[in-house]
Order: C-alpha cells, then structure tokens, then sequence
C-alpha cells in the first residue's frame, strides 16, 4: 500500500499516508485528539493513554495505532471523555500538584487538559503524596520530579535530539519514576540549552533565571483550550 | 557454583570487566551480566553499574533502569544467601505466617533484613510455582518446600553456620546428578498422567518425523490439531507460526516462555524436570517449520534450580543432532518479574532491557527479538507440537471437546486433598475436577489464577475448555474457610507489585483498586463504592496497554459477579445509621501527630 486512504474519526473523512498513525493522521485533518507523553519529533512512548480511543470496535491509543482504511474511530464522545479524565485524575493524584505555587502553571499540558476534560468537580481517589528531593544542584535547571508524570518526553529527547541520555526510568511499576545520569542534574552533561528541558508537559523540569517571565494571564493556554491550534487548522 | 554460599568478593574493577567481557561486552546480554555481577557480589553496587556501562557503552542510568526494574536484582548489600518466602495467598493459608516468625525469630531480622555476620537475608516474592508444596522459599538458588517453623529454624541455623544451600537442602548434593538433584528439592506431584505428555513418550519420535516433512507441512499439521496456546491466551499456534514462516527477515527466532509467573502456575515445573526433552524437541520443530536459525528459553528466576538440568538436556539434545545444526538454544534466565511473563516483555527481558511490554502492532511474529520475526510459545505448547508430529493431528484433535482440543495440564492448590498437577482432556466441569483433587467441599475456586476468574459453588458445573472457562491452567481450590476479600487483596497487591509501571492505568489505577478494596475490607466503604469499583475497574481494563492491566481488576470484578454476598455483607448499612465509609480516626491521624496528643472528643479510649 503506498497511497494515501481515508478513514473515519466520529463521522468526519480523514485522509492518511501510509504508515501514520491514527493521531498523526487527525492532527494533519484538523481534529485534536488529547495527548500528554507524545510529542511532535519525538518517538512515541504509548504510556500516559489519554489519547485512547475506539477504532474499530478496539480501544488503542491513538498516538501508536497505524492508521488503516475505512477504520472507524470515536474519540470526541462523552464515553471517551470520561476515561481521560479518569486517567488525568490519576496523575494529579500520583504526583503533588499545587498550581497556585507552581511556575508552570498556564503553561503546564496536564492542567491544560484538565481544563479540556472539564475536571472541575473534586475526584473520588485518593492522593499518593509522594515525597521526593528536588534537584536544583545544576546552575541553569531545577528538577522536581514530584509533578512528573512518567511522559518519558525529557528521557527520548535528551537520548535522540540532545545525544546525551541525561535522563532514564529506574523502579518498577508504582515506584518507576524519572532519575539523572548521575549523582544528581549537575554531574551529569545536562545544558540549559538542551532540546530536552524544553520538553516537559508540567512543572518538573524547569530551565532557572525564567520563572514568570510570562505574567500569568499571558500563557500559552490562557488564549484557549489544549489542542485548539489544532482545530484551527480545519 | 550456582548452589554454593560463595564467600563474597568484593567489587573489583577487574571481575566485573571479566564478566560483561565474557558476554561480549554486549548490551543485549545486560540482564546475565548483572546476574553474574549479583551472583558474585550479591548485589550491584553503584561502582559495579559505572563499569558495567562503561564495557557495554551504555549509560549508567540505562544500567541502573535494568537493574532496579528486577526483584532479584539488589541495590543494597545483601547477605550470602538471600532467603525469599513465598508470600502468596495459598502459602498464608499453608501456614506462612509461623514459618516467617520462626525465620525472624532464629535469624535475628524481620523481613527485609539481613543478618549483622552477613550471611543471611530474608525476603518476600510472589508465588515460585511450588503451591502445591507450600509453604515454600528460595534459598539462595534452590529451593525448600512444605515448610514448618521447626525446619526453617533448621536452615536458618545452618546457613549461619556457614553451610551451603546444597548442604542444607540436598542430601548427598555432589554425588547427584543434576535432575536427581531438581528431584531431591521439589516433589513431581504429578497425580494424573494424560495420554499426551506425561506418559510414556518415546525420545525424539517428533522431530525425526518432522525431519521428513516440508516445513509448510509441519506447518499445516500443527494447525491441523487444533492446538492453541497454553500460556493462557489461546492464540492458535499454526496460525502464529504462518506469520512468522511468512515474514521478510530470514532470521527467525523461536523463544520457549518458560516465565510460569501467574500465581497458582506450576504445570511447567513439571514439564521442565521430567518432559524437558519433549520441549527442546518442539522448539526444534517449530525452528524446521519457520526457518529458526536461533533458539532462546527463557527461564523464570525462580525456576533457577532448574537451570543445570536444563543445561544438561540442551546439552545432550546437541549430542543426538536434535540442537546445532542451524539451530541451537540459549538458556535465558529472568530475575524475578511477572511481567516478564508476557511476550513483548520477554522478548525486552531477552535483550537486556527493562520488561515492558512492546508497542504492537509491530506483533512479534514480524519484528520480535532484535527486530527479528519471533514465535513466543508456552513450555507446554512446545511439548505438545512434538507429541503432534509423532501422533498424527487427528490423534490430538480426537481428544476433548469441540472447540478445545488434546488434553491440557492443571496446577490444581490451595484447599484440597491431593494438589499436584493433572493432565486432562478439555472439558471437564469444575465440579469433576474438584471430586478428582479431593476439594468437594469448595467455597470458591480461582481458575486460571488472579488474572482469570474466581467462581463461587453455584457455578461448579462450568467447564474448563474455550468454550466456558478458558485458562492457563491454574486452579486454586479455597474451602468456606477462607475470607474471600482477602484473597481479593493479595491478587491486587499482586498486581500492584508486578506492574511495569508504563502505562498511567496500571501503575497508578491498580494502586488505587487495591486501597479500595481495603476500605472495604475495613468496614468503610458503601453501595457506592461498588460502582466505584466498577468504574475504576473498566477504565484500567480499557486503557492498559498490555494484558496485565487488562486483567488485574478481575479478582475484583469476578468475585463481585460470582461471589456478591461476599461484597454485600461488608457494605450492609450500620444500624446506628452512622456512615461507615468516613474514617474519623484515620482522617485526624496525621493532626494527632503533628499535635502530639489524643482527640478528647474523637478518641474513643481516651479515658481508658
Ligand atoms: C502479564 C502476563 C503474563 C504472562 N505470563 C505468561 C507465562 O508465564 N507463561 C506463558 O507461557 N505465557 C504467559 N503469558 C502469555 C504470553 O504473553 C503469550 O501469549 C504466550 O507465551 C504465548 O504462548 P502460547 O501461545 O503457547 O500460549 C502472559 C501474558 C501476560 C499478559
Ligand atoms: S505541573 Fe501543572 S498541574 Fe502540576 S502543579 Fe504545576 S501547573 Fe499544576
Ligand atoms: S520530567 Fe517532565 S518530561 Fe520527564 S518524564 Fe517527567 S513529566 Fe515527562
Ligand atoms: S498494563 Fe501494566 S504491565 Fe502492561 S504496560 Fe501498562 S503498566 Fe506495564
Ligand atoms: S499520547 Fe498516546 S499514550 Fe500518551
Ligand atoms: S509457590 Fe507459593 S503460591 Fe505458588
């Protein structure tokens, strides 16, 4: 197969290349499926699965799932909407998230979608509380893994675009978290300038000598919902 | 050797270079170099990983993400011999709990720890595939089963005494022959032998007759018996290997998935100690059938008393032309990891990696180990393939039940007369079998352990077979004795435990289950909170990316389906009207702390 195909997302005709995926496809057609670890140039990791939907009768994540013809796939639906939501619930309440205090905040992804998904009303699980060190050892990166929510984005950034592998998952299962190349950010080869600090979705890695630069007010999603440049593509 | 108590050396540069170079300084190989880093050091310090990475030209913190990701893999110093009680379920029924005091209690240590000469450890793990025989531990690398407090004061005396594992537990351990040493540690139980594998079977039978077909042919008889999976997902296997047979790269892969992780699994030991030629034939069948040019069998880590006698089988499979020619298979032992039962994750375990599942598509049979087609197949479908080929398809097919062919090996535990394993044809009730393994007086039974389903007495006449109850095997037989709810949160604290973590359902969904069903289990949780359960339940089933977090909420939902008194009788309401599900006591336990005194209106006992 090497020409283009078409497929269905909630009713509408999307035109894919061979070889995207379902989430490629959508975002080339103008329709924004929710995402949090993918991220344009990097590998995809398939982990967070807020870009879950159904094609074919089957829940994928979209941001792995080849595209193929004539699939047909829900993702704007109130079903689906519900799963993410309980999903972004989780990784509020794996992680210790205060946005008033926190730098990224207007500009952070998860909280961007909480927005989307319309997470207003208190959740029913319960909080993790987890307790770790930040790392503010390097001079031009502070690290607070406490808001990480395991998107892997700095790890294939710093391992594909930056060459250096600064960043690596340790542990198992509820204790897998982020850790450096080293004894802390400082002693490994980590720069400012890395493609890999700029990739963070939320308040984890921060680049030092920034910090609200950008008034609160004048955020990037403080001019619309996640995923609206997207939409205005179609 | 594997079974002695080396006197530790400590770290140097010189020995852990000497290891990665033995394995070719070969990133793939991460997972037995740190294994023989850990086998020589007992654990894997932070030195040991700067030179591993340093002769593998990996970064430290890919080195340190394998090593943490592995139970058995150590961190922190530990002991000569790590002692590792199983804690499942079954072995708490079994008595556990006396032979981990009488552990603590002769060592010195809680769980944990280690003892100050450094000669012991002890530890937890999940089931080691010994339920039958339970209460049961890993000692060092062997094994000791039907554990009493009187017999682990015995070992743990001896083990500081200085004396080996194979001193302790094996009479005579080097006059033995490595299967006669297998045999020494770990009862066959076999109670019931089948036509198909675990009667008379003559030697290499299969592969000769397969010498003499064309691979489609074998291919096609395969299929032709209707075979399918017995790893628990029941993929038809002629089908899988048509896809590999059929794939662009010449470089195909045949892995045998000896991981027998799900709890209540131990069909495989079996095959492993007694049948283990049938499964190197098989895997050479499979390898004439798709043109497998490289063979792996990936041993679970606890199964590592196995480890020389499979050798010695693998061995004398070369000498009889069986293995070498084209062909030939590595011993690939895993390190303690459920996860690493499911074949992406095996196939990542295979190449050094951490064990997490792998994106599909691509599936395995078009881009598995190293990128190479790959046909992943259970211990006991490789057995029965050679048994196919020596008998005919029609033979197999003849056996069981419409949908359901040949005859399938049962891990029959817990509450019951007789535990042991069992070869059957497909389709018995539950019913049938219980009266076979002397369990009639069941409460409830979990088919095809906590991944599959619990079935309480009203539904004792659904049959073990495709068409009804589809399972790896496993049956785990639990008398009205037992509290229902807390077998549900063993298997989800299970789960917990052997998440990869990858995925935000499972790692965190789980979690949050297994709190759930403590509420419940406390007194605390409302009707309400059974839609939660619910809820909970189908988000993780629908959003996990592997089959571990599409099932880990069964033992919830199969025991609220099959067993509702049980949830019912916790979630009554009080009769004091007072709503259960807040916890006063708990909700003000870090304040009382902070504050350093007792609630006068909250405390109940304040007065006393
Ligand atoms: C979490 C998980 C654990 C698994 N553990 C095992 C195992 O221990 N042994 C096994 O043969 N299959 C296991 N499987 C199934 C394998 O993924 C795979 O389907 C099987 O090895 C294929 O062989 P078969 O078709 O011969 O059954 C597991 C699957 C999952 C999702
Ligand atoms: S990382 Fe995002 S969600 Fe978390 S506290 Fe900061 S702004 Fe809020
Ligand atoms: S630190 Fe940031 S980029 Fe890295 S995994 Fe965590 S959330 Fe993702
Ligand atoms: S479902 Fe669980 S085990 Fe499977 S990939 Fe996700 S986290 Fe890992
Ligand atoms: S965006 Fe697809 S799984 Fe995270
Ligand atoms: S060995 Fe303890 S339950 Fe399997």
């Amino acid at each position: 197969m090497t020409d283009a195909f078409t497929f269905q997302i909630d009713g509408v005709e999307v035109t894919a290349q061979p070889g995207q995926t379902i989430m490629e496809a959508a975002d080339a057609a103008g329709i924004y499926i929710p995402r949090l670890c993918d991220h344009e140039g990097l590998r995809h990791q398939g982990g967070c699965r807020v870009c879950t939907v159904k094609a074919g009768g089957r829940s994928v994540a979209a941001c792995t799932q080849p595209a193929e013809a004539a699939l047909e796939v829900e993702n704007d639906t109130e079903a689906r909407r519900r799963v993410r939501r309980d999903l972004v619930e989780m990784l509020f309440h794996g992680g210790n998230h205060l946005c008033p205090i926190c730098e990224k905040s207007g500009n952070c992804e998860l909280q961007a979608m909480a927005y989307r998904l319309e997470m207003t009303a208190p959740t029913r699980f319960p909080w993790l509380e987890p307790c770790r060190a930040v790392d503010a050892s390097h001079p031009e990166i502070a690290l607070d893994t406490n808001r990480c929510i395991s998107c892997g984005r700095c790890i294939r950034a710093s391992q594909d675009l930056d060459g250096k592998g600064v960043f690596g998952y340790v542990g198992r299962g509820i204790h897998r978290r982020v850790a450096v190349n080293g004894a802390d950010l400082a002693h490994t080869e980590a720069a400012g300038a890395d493609l890999a600090m700029g990739v963070c979705p939320v308040g984890c890695i921060l680049r030092k000598g920034e910090g609200f630069s950008v008034p609160i007010g004048e955020r990037v999603f403080d001019d619309g919902l996640i995923g609206h440049e997207i939409e205005a593509k179609r | 050797m594997s079974d002695s108590a080396p006197a530790l050396a400590t770290s140097t540069p010189q020995s852990v270079r000497t290891i990665c170079a033995k394995f070719g300084n070969t990133p793939h190989r991460l997972l037995d170099i740190l294994l023989a880093v850990r086998q020589e050091q007992g654990w894997i310090s932070p030195q040991s990983m700067e030179l591993v990475a340093t002769a593998t030209g990996l970064t430290r913190i890919v080195v340190e993400g394998v090593a943490s990701f592995y139970s058995f893999l150590p961190l922190t110093p530990k002991g000569r011999v790590t002692i590792r009680l199983c804690d499942d379920i079954v072995d708490r029924f079994a008595g556990l709990e006396a032979v981990r005091a009488a552990f603590e209690a002769e060592l010195g240590i809680t769980v944990g720890g280690t003892t100050p000469d450094g000669a012991v450890s002890l530890e937890l793990t999940p089931c080691i595939g010994m339920c039958d025989q339970a209460p049961a531990a890993m000692v060092g690398d062997l094994v000791a089963v039907r554990l009493t407090p009187d017999r682990a004061r015995e070992i743990a005396r001896a083990l500081q005494a200085g004396r080996s594992p194979a001193e302790v537990l094996v009479a005579d351990h080097d006059c033995l022959s490595p299967l006669e040493r297998v045999k020494a540690q770990v009862q066959d139980n076999i109670r019931l032998a089948g036509q198909v594998l675990l009667g008379e079977v003559p030697l290499d039978a299969g592969i000769t007759s397969a010498q003499g077909m064309e691979p489609t042919a074998i291919i096609d008889a395969v299929e032709a018996s209707g075979l399918r999976g017995c790893g628990g997902a029941g993929f038809t296997t002629g089908r899988k290997w048509r896809f590999a047979a059929g794939a662009a790269d010449p470089h195909r892969v045949v892995i045998c998935n000896a991981d027998e992780g799900e709890p209540g699994t131990f069909k495989d030991r079996a095959l492993l100690t007694n049948r283990a030629d049938l499964v190197v034939e098989g895997m050479a069948i499979c390898a004439r059938a798709i043109g497998g040019r490289e063979g792996i069998l990936y041993l679970r880590g606890e199964y590592v008393y196995l480890r020389d006698h499979l050798l010695s089988v693998l061995e004398a499979a070369r000498s009889r032309g069986v293995l070498g020619v084209g062909f030939d298979i590595r011993l690939q032992l895993g390190a303690g990891a459920y996860i690493c039962g499911e074949e992406g994750a095996l196939i990542s375990s295979c190449e050094g990696l951490p064990g997490e599942p792998k994106t599909r598509p691509p599936f395995p049979v078009t881009r598995g180990y190293l990128g190479h087609p790959t046909v992943v197949n259970n211990v006991e479908t490789f057995a029965h393939v050679a048994r196919i080929l020596d008998r005919g398809a029609d033979w197999f097919r003849a056996m069981g039940t419409e949908k359901s062919h040949g005859t399938k090996l049962f891990s029959i535990s817990g509450d019951c007369a007789w535990p042991g394993v069992y070869e059957l044809p497909w389709g018995l009730s539950l019913r049938e079998l219980l009266a076979l393994v002397g369990g009639e007086d069941a409460a409830a039974v979990q088919v095809g352990g906590p991944s599959g389903t619990m079935v309480g007495r009203d539904s004792f006449d659904r049959r073990l077979a495709y068409e009804d109850l589809a399972t790896g095997g496993a049956v785990i037989v639990f008398s009205p004795r037992r509290n229902v709810l807390e077998i549900v949160d063993y298997y989800m604290s299970f789960f917990v435990h052997e998440s990869c973590g990858y995925c935000t359902p499972c790692r965190v969904g789980n979690v949050f289950l297994k709190k759930a069903v403590e509420k419940f289990r406390k007194g605390q949780a409302d009707e309400g909170d059974i839609q939660y359960l619910r809820d909970l339940s189908a988000t993780i089933i629908e959003t996990s990316r592997c089959g571990l977090g599409m099932t880990s909420p069964n033992p919830v939902l199969t025991s609220l389906d099959n067993l509702p008194l049980v949830w019912a009788a916790v979630t009554k309401p009080r009769k004091d009207g007072i709503k259960a599900t807040f916890d006063i006591q708990s909700a003000i336990d870090g304040g009382r702390r902070l504050a350093q005194r007792r609630s006068m209106i909250f405390d109940r006992d304040f007065s006393e």
